[in-house]
């Protein structure tokens, strides 16, 4: 276990930088949890992302495939490489306050 | 995971064209690809059944008998084709999982800087050309082309 300083906040991470807890979660965690990613600025196109996985996330209690990512947020899947490169379902699931992808796709 | 050496790149060849067979090389390379790995797929002999436009999504099981062993009982009598039965439900399956159908897997692949390579010797042996072959064709090359482009690259064979 790790600790991210946020503010003044000190939040539980993994050890490898993923949110101990959801609620600890807000915009300025996603800023910071993205600057460690090497994304320097969260844009719009990025906080749609983050949502849509939330969103998908607390109706399923799980994460999504890549694909199905790309299916519900209407963001093909070289954009999601774009805004989130290399590693796009890790990185997005990590700055998104959730756990680390277990899936196969 | 406690990961002291990572892969950083990989050469996933595929020879085979039973859909199992070559799942194994899509689900591994799209896996490869979305940890940020340097990926190149060789697709070669019948494994260019699965990057030519009209046999991609039409690969069939190899082994439909090992699939029914695993699968719960069924009732009533065995199906007449087996292998169509078992190659449908699979599909069906995959599709639930979120798994592409193959045209769109290697879409995916591409579309995260996987490199598509089909081998100049079985293309030219069943006489295909660039035109055969999926627009995410990155070209057909000689095995000593896809050694020198598989530099340093940790190798798969399938």
């Amino acid at each position: 276990m790790s600790v991210l300083k946020v503010n003044d906040k000190e939040i539980q991470v993994t050890d490898e930088g993923y949110l101990e807890n959801f609620a600890d979660w807000d915009k300025d965690v996603a800023n910071v949890l993205a600057k460690e990613e090497e994304i320097e600025e969260l844009t719009q196109g990025h906080w749609h992302i983050i949502e849509t996985l939330q969103k998908i996330y607390q109706e399923k209690g799980a994460l999504p495939a890549l694909r199905r990512l790309a299916k519900e947020s209407g963001v093909k899947t070289k954009e999601l490489y774009d805004l989130f490169p290399k590693k796009p379902l890790k990185k997005a699931a990590k700055i998104a306050g959730l756990p680390k992808p277990t899936g196969c796709g | 995971m406690d990961n002291k050496e990572e892969v950083k790149k990989i050469a996933i060849i595929v020879s085979k064209n039973s859909l199992e067979d070559v799942y194994a090389g899509l689900v591994m390379a799209n896996g490869a690809v979305m940890e940020g790995i340097e990926t190149i797929m060789f697709f070669t002999f019948f494994g260019l059944d699965a990057i030519t436009k009209k046999s991609m999504n039409n690969l069939k099981v190899g082994n439909p008998e090992a699939f029914i062993a695993k699968m719960p009982p069924m009732d009533g009598h065995m199906p007449e084709n087996l292998g169509d039965f078992v190659t449908e439900q699979i599909k069906n399956q995959f599709e639930e999982m979120d798994f592409a159908p193959v045209d769109e897997f290697i879409e995916m692949i591409n579309a995260g800087g996987g490199k598509i390579y089909a081998c100049r010797l079985a293309a030219d042996m069943f006489q295909l050309t660039e035109e055969d072959f999926c627009d995410e064709l990155d070209g057909i090359i000689s095995v000593g082309e896809m050694y020198e482009m598989a530099g340093g690259a940790q190798m798969v064979y399938i």
